[in-house]
């Protein structure tokens, strides 16, 4: 489904889950070499890292695959 | 914007980190970017209020189901699972999914061929003008009321979750809802809608799967659970032979008959909240499919609302309490309890994503009320009654001030509860007054050809009529429940359960009985209104796989699996 022009809406959504994934990793990483002082419950699985990186690899996956050039091209 | 939000922080139970707040920033920015974008694509009555009727069964159906999952519904139900236990996944279960299925395979059809824009614009071609004046008038004042009642228990969930500003959280929020509904219409709000589903689900999974992880899968859940509360808590239907026997005080009788046979076909086959956006779909066989997608993935759903309520259970330290007792006490109140996990599983960047999922569910029931209102005042109020024979162009630009006058009067609606609290009883109440006889008088219209105009109105008349007079009866004299939902033992719960069964067999018998009294419409002004007058266009052009019937049993079947997995 195409939005306006030639974005579709899985574009925005892979934007977005790329986006929070990004921030998400990086304060997991962040989180595991600098731990908290009161840590989360069962913080020893690094929710945050891998969490992270798998809204990371989906928002890419995304963006690759409904990215505006490649819709136009369709 | 990030300032502001520090800003406007205070006192709080989770303390979000900068990377919270771009989160939370990032999203608001993404949502006005979508609606600016498709403001090209808002031109005429067609693209505004239908969304031009090209969308996919995917995007449809995600719609569909993303409408009703307001924050509301995520928070209110999590705590309802604290309260009643797995019990409360009866509304996920069998109080939506085989009204979802008979929408789309039964009701879809008359809908789609009719060409109708709306419900009470169904009811028009039915029955005529007065049936649509009743409901479209009902569902236009009850859909921003209920819209301002969101708006002011979510900003008071912000309050005391975010220490948020009340103020703050109504403006910014609305405002953003606003401006992106009134630019994109019902597209941008669709779209954001879809956006929304999948922050939620990004934002909310972690909670399941973490506490059932901590608390040692199902079967340590519920040793914790029959070891804190009870273990009528983890049962779906052995413990609903007695009113007395389960922590909601409710008989299957009302479950099955109230909940799934009146409540539920009500609000998912005749709430326009929820049927527009069905309605915008490319094709019939779209049409047909979305309500099945959003079905499946709404048996999903308890998985993120109801295990949570019930990880709570056996989780948590502390014990959580009815609103009134936990601001008295300075306790946690049953509605706390998805933030709660969110604090304790969540650390920065999930948290915020977490308090997004909460916002985008407030955000896409708010667009889904607001967005609906429009177009029944624009079609059913404003062009049936005040202003006929206008240009398309002049139908827009009042659909725009209709989404800004819509907000504003939710907004109006939030600040009138904050004084009046009793107020969201009666609009409650009041909602509950029109969704369950409109079933019977909509149903009656599609399968019966003999019923007449005369039978439709009076019938949804009679029935509205009946509701009110069971409530007032049960407020008057509180004893009077025992008689309506056929129990001493009977709670609050069932009261509405039964209320909307016997609401909805006298709409549907003053139906029939006016009707065999009254002319019916001559059969050639049924065509593509009923049942027997329409011809419904053959799937046999397409494989097996891609025809509803097939998936709706493949929903059908893991929907039975459910029910006998947690009996």
């Amino acid at each position: 489904m195409k939005a306006g022009g030639s974005i579709s809406i899985w574009f925005f959504i892979g934007v977005s889950l790329l986006f929070n994934g990004v921030l998400i990793l990086a304060a997991g990483i962040y989180q595991y070499v600098q731990p908290p002082e009161t840590p989360t419950v069962l913080f020893n699985l690094h929710a945050g890292i891998w969490w992270g990186a798998i809204l990371t690899l989906l928002g890419a996956f995304y963006c690759l695959l409904y990215r505006p050039s490649r819709m136009k091209a369709q | 914007m990030t300032a502001l939000l520090a800003f406007a922080t205070n006192n709080r139970l989770v303390h979000l980190h900068t990377v919270d707040l771009a989160i939370i920033v990032f999203y608001f920015v993404l949502v006005l970017a979508i609606g600016f974008y498709l403001k090209e694509r808002a031109n005429t009555g067609e693209d505004f209020f239908m969304a031009g009727r090209e969308m996919t069964a995917w995007i449809a159906g995600l719609s569909f189901l993303s409408a009703n999952l307001g924050s509301l519904e995520l928070m209110g139900w999590a705590g309802s699972a604290y309260q009643y236990g797995i019990l409360a996944a009866h509304w996920y279960w069998i109080g939506a999914i085989p009204a979802m299925l008979f929408l789309a395979l039964v009701m879809m059809p008359f809908y789609y061929i009719s060409k109708t824009h709306s419900v009470p614009g169904y009811l028009k071609l039915r029955f005529g003008e007065s049936s649509r004046a009743l409901s479209s008038v009902s569902f236009a004042f009850m859909t921003v009321l209920m819209s301002g009642i969101n708006m002011y228990s979510m900003a008071l969930v912000l309050k005391i979750v975010l220490g948020w500003n009340i103020n703050f959280s109504i403006w910014v929020s609305a405002g953003t809802v606003a401006i992106y509904v009134a630019l994109g219409g019902l597209r941008s709000a669709i779209f954001n809608e879809v956006l929304q589903f999948v922050l939620i689900w990004a934002g909310a999974l972690l909670i399941p799967i973490l506490g059932l992880i901590e608390a040692g899968g199902w079967s340590g859940l519920k040793a914790r659970i029959t070891a804190n509360a009870s273990a009528e808590y983890t049962h779906l239907w052995s413990t609903l032979g007695s009113a007395k026997d389960n922590p909601m005080g409710i008989h299957w009788t009302g479950i099955v008959f109230g909940l799934a046979a009146v409540i539920s076909m009500g609000y998912w086959t005749t709430d326009f909240l929820v049927v527009q956006r069905v309605l915008t779909a490319k094709d019939m066989r779209a049409a047909k499919m979305a309500p099945i997608i959003g079905a499946a993935f709404k048996m999903f759903v308890p998985f993120i609302v109801i295990l949570p309520g019930l990880l709570a259970l056996a989780v948590l330290p502390m014990k959580l309490m009815p609103e009134a007792q936990a601001i008295a006490t300075g306790g946690h109140s049953y509605n706390e309890v998805l933030p709660l996990m969110l604090a304790r599983y969540c650390g920065p960047g999930l948290l915020g994503l977490g308090i997004t999922a909460l916002i985008a569910g407030f955000m896409s029931g708010m667009a889904g009320n607001v967005s609906a209102f429009t177009t029944v005042w624009t079609y059913d109020i404003y062009r049936a009654f005040i202003r006929k024979d206008a240009s398309d162009h002049h139908y827009v630009n009042m659909g725009r001030w209709c989404t800004v006058l819509g907000v504003a009067i939710s907004i109006g609606t939030a600040y009138l509860v904050m004084d009046f609290k009793s107020i969201m009883d009666y609009v409650q109440a009041l909602f509950s007054f029109f969704i369950a006889p409109l079933f019977a008088t909509v149903i009656l219209g599609m399968l019966w050809k003999r019923a007449s105009p005369a039978g439709g109105f009076w019938g949804l008349l009679a029935g509205t009529a009946s509701s009110v007079a069971m409530w007032a009866w049960v407020k008057v004299d509180p004893s009077a429940l025992r008689y309506i939902a056929l129990s001493p033992y009977a709670k609050d719960m069932a009261e509405n359960m039964y209320r909307a069964l016997w609401s909805c067999i006298i709409c549907f018998l003053i139906t029939i009985i006016v009707s065999l009294l009254t002319k019916p419409k001559p059969e050639a002004e049924l065509k593509g209104l009923v049942y027997g007058a329409t011809d419904i266009p053959s799937e046999s052009y397409v494989t097996v796989f891609h025809r509803p019937w097939f998936w709706a049993t493949v929903v059908g079947v893991v929907f039975i699996a459910l029910q006998i997995a947690y009996w």
